[in-house]
């Protein structure tokens, strides 16, 4: 992308209603409002549960201006490659076909039909935004919820495995473009969303966002813990074109740099209150290993 | 023209005579075959639709809703465990009112695993919402086919056309050929009222609350119950709208006339067995044989299955003295799912026949004709009491079997 968009040159249209029901302080309706500017009118949705289906609106209220036809759970990939199979069919080509799912919808339950659609090189932009847990059925855990992380699932303990790297499972099905982005980075969400729309064959992007009662924080700090995530070194924004990996520049300005600690991340938010100093430093220290290489 | 193919080459020409425009299929014994027909028609560009090969059942069915959403003909096919994969699907579509035609290659359902067919499978999707059809023959199947591509669409419902494993997917019968310029004219495109258009944008299949709501212009919409309610009064009005398109069916293609039951004999008999799909036409055999014994014996196929035909069973079996339903599926801890809303259609009835249930050919287990004759014998000699146990038809219990 030869220009980065700024906030001067910012779309001023809007798909998104005010006033729909996305709680206060939603990383998600920052995502969802940026991506879907990004994308434009020429466009076609499918959503499967999540929290997204709950802001939309409920019938015959919709908070969208943009067609969208909700999906079963497990079946997002599969029913975008649909859409895209009966614009072919009807010769009309031109238009974003776009998946849009939270991460149990993309890690957990919908991975295979997302798996598919990525090796059959169906023309389509998939769009997991990450809030790290089953947030619309009230924060239980999912497989890209972090180690530590307390959730109605993981109450007492905190969540025993890794977060799942779904983005990197992504790439190696060998997609024209994979990249990640941030709530908290709008304008890189922006220019990726832009650059996916130019690419033929399956997209991913796999969107950071934080959610302030399911990850404890109070509904101000949206942004600020979205880019704690990304100066800790935690969650690295980045595009894997053609097989290809760069840093996006909110990742790509901390090499060589001194990144502030983990536990300035952890300590912003109640769901990592379980963590004790032990496992904060091996934290810290698998993120330093992976920055060191 | 008359051509000699297999049952599923007979589905595969109905969907490429219906000009689909999206086809997605999972392979599963023993609807392989109409897959790969499906493939070859749209690799050699004889269709000119999009072929998705999904990576499950689950996702064909996902492919179809969508393309069907945005406002294509589009078509699937399974058998036994993959029907029962897509299931959550078949409710979605007949949810969101899409005309999408699935055929059901018959096969019992595991476990444990069995590839050969009984009708376990479609009857165990009885109560989704969905049309169901069942043919007995090679020419039933493309016929139905393409009749139920009709249907879909004039009744915003989906249709499962369902036909006998290996009986009629992998056996070769003549049929006829209809005519592509025949079919065009009895089967429009498909123009759907609502489609995913970003000039007039929708959002569809939304969250729906429990009571009517008004929308932004103060009109009130349906809640979730009216419009339940709807799909259960359009399917009940899709009788009628079957039978008128299979009247046409027949003043164009000379085939048709038994939309709802197909009665072989039965006119004069005192004695009706019934019976789904092959088994119907084999019973036949049975009633020639019993006939020229001189008892009055018919039998009635059953075409239709949902919505239940219930005044046209009525009507073909008012008089009878005794009704043998034979069912290679059964609603288990009760009886054969036919059989049962059969007994609810006859109880209206003041003078209502007596009614016996056979169980049979489960997971493939053969049916001989004597078999059929033994039981039909056994029946007409004792038609005194009803008899809501089902019997089964040549089972071998050994003595491991402590149930």
């Amino acid at each position: 992308m030869a220009e980065k968009t700024t906030i001067l040159n910012l779309t001023e249209e809007e798909f998104v209603h005010p006033g729909n029901r996305a709680c206060t302080g939603c990383g998600l309706s920052i995502v969802y409002r940026i991506g879907l500017k990004a994308l434009g009118k020429n466009t076609l949705l499918v959503v499967p549960p999540s929290c997204l289906t709950v802001m939309q609106g409920l019938y015959p209220v919709a908070s969208t201006k943009l067609p969208c036809v909700n999906v079963t759970f497990a079946s997002t990939a599969a029913a975008a490659t649909g859409v895209r199979s009966a614009m072919k069919a009807l010769g009309k080509d031109d238009i974003n076909v776009v998946a849009w799912a939270g991460d149990g919808g993309t890690s957990d339950i919908g991975i295979q039909a997302l798996s598919g659609a990525c090796e059959r090189g169906d023309n389509i932009i998939y769009i997991c935004y990450d809030n790290e847990a089953y947030m619309n059925t009230g924060v239980q855990r999912s497989g890209t919820t972090p180690q530590g992380v307390l959730t109605t699932t993981t109450p007492i303990k905190g969540k025993l495995q890794m977060k799942k790297d779904v983005p990197a499972i992504i790439a190696a099905h060998g997609i024209p473009y994979v990249a990640t982005a941030s709530a908290a980075f709008p304008l890189d969400l922006y220019d990726k969303v832009k650059k996916a729309a130019t690419i033929v064959g399956p997209k991913y992007i796999h969107v950071h966002t934080p959610c302030p009662p399911g990850w404890g924080f109070d509904t101000r700090y949206t942004i600020k813990v979205g880019r704690l995530a990304v100066e800790t070194g935690l969650f690295d924004l980045y595009e894997i074109e053609n097989g290809n990996l760069t840093l996006s520049a909110p990742s790509q300005r901390l090499v060589g740099k001194k990144r502030p600690p983990v536990s300035d991340y952890f300590a912003a938010q109640g769901r990592f209150k379980s963590l004790d100093a032990d496992m904060v430093s091996r934290i810290q220290q698998q993120v330093d290993a992976k920055w060191a290489a | 023209m008359y051509i000699i193919e297999s049952g599923n080459v007979a589905a595969a020409t109905g969907v490429k005579l219906s000009r689909v425009q999206v086809i997605a299929a999972y392979p599963i014994t023993p609807q392989t075959p109409l897959t790969e027909k499906l493939s070859e028609f749209v690799e050699s560009e004889q269709l000119p639709a999009q072929y998705i090969p999904v990576e499950s059942e689950h996702s064909a069915m996902a492919v179809c809703i969508a393309a069907s959403t945005a406002g294509t003909r589009t078509f699937t096919a399974t058998s036994a465990n993959g029907l029962l994969y897509m299931n959550e699907q078949l409710h979605w579509a007949v949810g969101a009112r899409l005309p999408i035609v699935t055929c059901v290659v018959n096969r019992g359902i595991g476990a444990p695993w069995t590839v050969w067919n009984d009708q376990q499978d479609s009857m165990a999707q009885r109560d989704v919402g969905w049309i169901q059809l069942y043919a007995s023959d090679h020419q039933q199947i493309i016929d139905t086919v393409i009749k139920a591509f009709r249907l879909a669409q004039t009744v915003s419902i989906p249709v499962m056309v369902c036909y006998d494993g290996y009986l009629l997917s992998h056996t070769y019968m003549p049929f006829e050929l209809p005519d592509q310029s025949e079919v065009d004219a009895f089967l429009p495109p498909f123009v759907p009222k609502h489609f995913l258009d970003p000039e007039n944008p929708g959002n569809f299949n939304t969250v729906t609350l429990p009571d009517i709501r008004p929308g932004v212009d103060g009109t009130m919409r349906p809640g979730y119950f009216e419009i339940r309610h709807n799909l259960h009064q359009d399917l009940r009005a899709a009788l009628d709208s079957y039978a008128e398109i299979d009247r046409e069916f027949e003043q164009r293609f000379g085939r048709g006339g038994s939309p709802f039951v197909e009665q072989y004999r039965c006119d004069d008999a005192r004695f009706v067995a019934v019976a789904v799909g092959s088994l119907s036409y084999q019973l036949r055999d049975v009633i020639d044989i019993m006939r020229e014994e001189g008892i009055a014996i018919g039998v009635m196929g059953v075409h239709m299955y949902r919505p239940f035909p219930d005044q046209a069973i009525v009507a073909a079996l008012a008089g009878k003295e005794c009704v043998v339903v034979f069912e290679k599926a059964l609603s288990y801890g009760n009886q054969g799912p036919l059989y049962s809303d059969i007994k609810s259609a006859l109880y209206r009835m003041d003078d209502r026949p007596i009614l016996h249930n056979y169980i049979l050919g489960l997971g493939g287990r053969e049916i001989r004709t004597q078999q059929l004759l033994d039981a039909l014998a056994e029946s007409c000699a004792r038609p005194a009491a009803i008899e809501d146990t089902p019997r089964w038809i040549g089972l071998k219990l050994q003595e491991e079997h402590h149930g």
